[in-house]
């Protein structure tokens, strides 16, 4: 899993029907300081995170679709979680 | 998934038999400006997808779940076409 961002949406009408009454999340991926890690993902929505939240994202089909309720369907990344914090140790990046 | 814009096709003639009928695109992977980013792959195509238009696809072995119950081997398929991305912030220039 990683952190990342929810920064948008995407609206899709002609798609998988499994994708059909989820949220199509933009998520860019953060280093531990906050910083952009890689270029942002598009994820199916399976905890109601919207734009600016902070979130927990599943970057693995069985994970992602398991979470979305949609077994054996094109799914490869999910928001899975709204963090509300995180604790490091002292000197961790 | 990805998102990205199809930007040409692929003819194969002799390819495994599981790939018939199938469509092969070739894809941009685009940025969240709707930039095009990273070096262009080929897709399979589950949802009626043509060239120019901005899509997603999925990667991995879930990409061959839009063809169940036939086992496709694809580790990348087109799953939707996209109408809007709204990044707010990001302005109207996403192209997209």
């Amino acid at each position: 899993m990683l952190i990342g961002r929810v920064i948008g949406d995407v609206v899709a009408t002609q798609k998988a029907p499994s994708h059909e009454g989820r949220k199509i999340l933009v998520v860019q991926p953060l280093n531990l300081d906050g910083s952009d890690r890689g270029d942002a993902v598009l994820a199916l929505d399976a905890v109601d995170a919207g734009v600016g939240d902070r979130v927990l994202l599943s970057t693995e089909g069985f994970s992602a679709m398991t979470a979305v309720g949609r077994p054996n369907s094109p799914i490869d990344m999910a928001v899975i979680g709204v963090i509300d914090a995180i604790d490091l140790v002292d000197g961790a990046k | 998934m990805i998102l990205g814009r199809v930007i040409g096709n692929v003819v194969a003639t002799m390819k495994d038999a599981a790939l018939d009928g199938q469509r092969l695109l070739i894809v941009q992977p685009l940025d969240r400006h709707g930039r095009e980013k990273g070096k262009p792959l080929v897709a399979l195509d589950s949802v009626g997808a043509g060239a120019g238009e901005v899509v997603y696809w999925c990667r991995g072995r879930e990409a061959s779940f839009p063809f169940l119950p036939r086992e496709v081997p694809t580790e990348a398929t087109i799953v939707a076409i996209v109408d809007s991305v709204n990044i707010p912030g990001a302005g109207t220039g996403t192209g997209v």
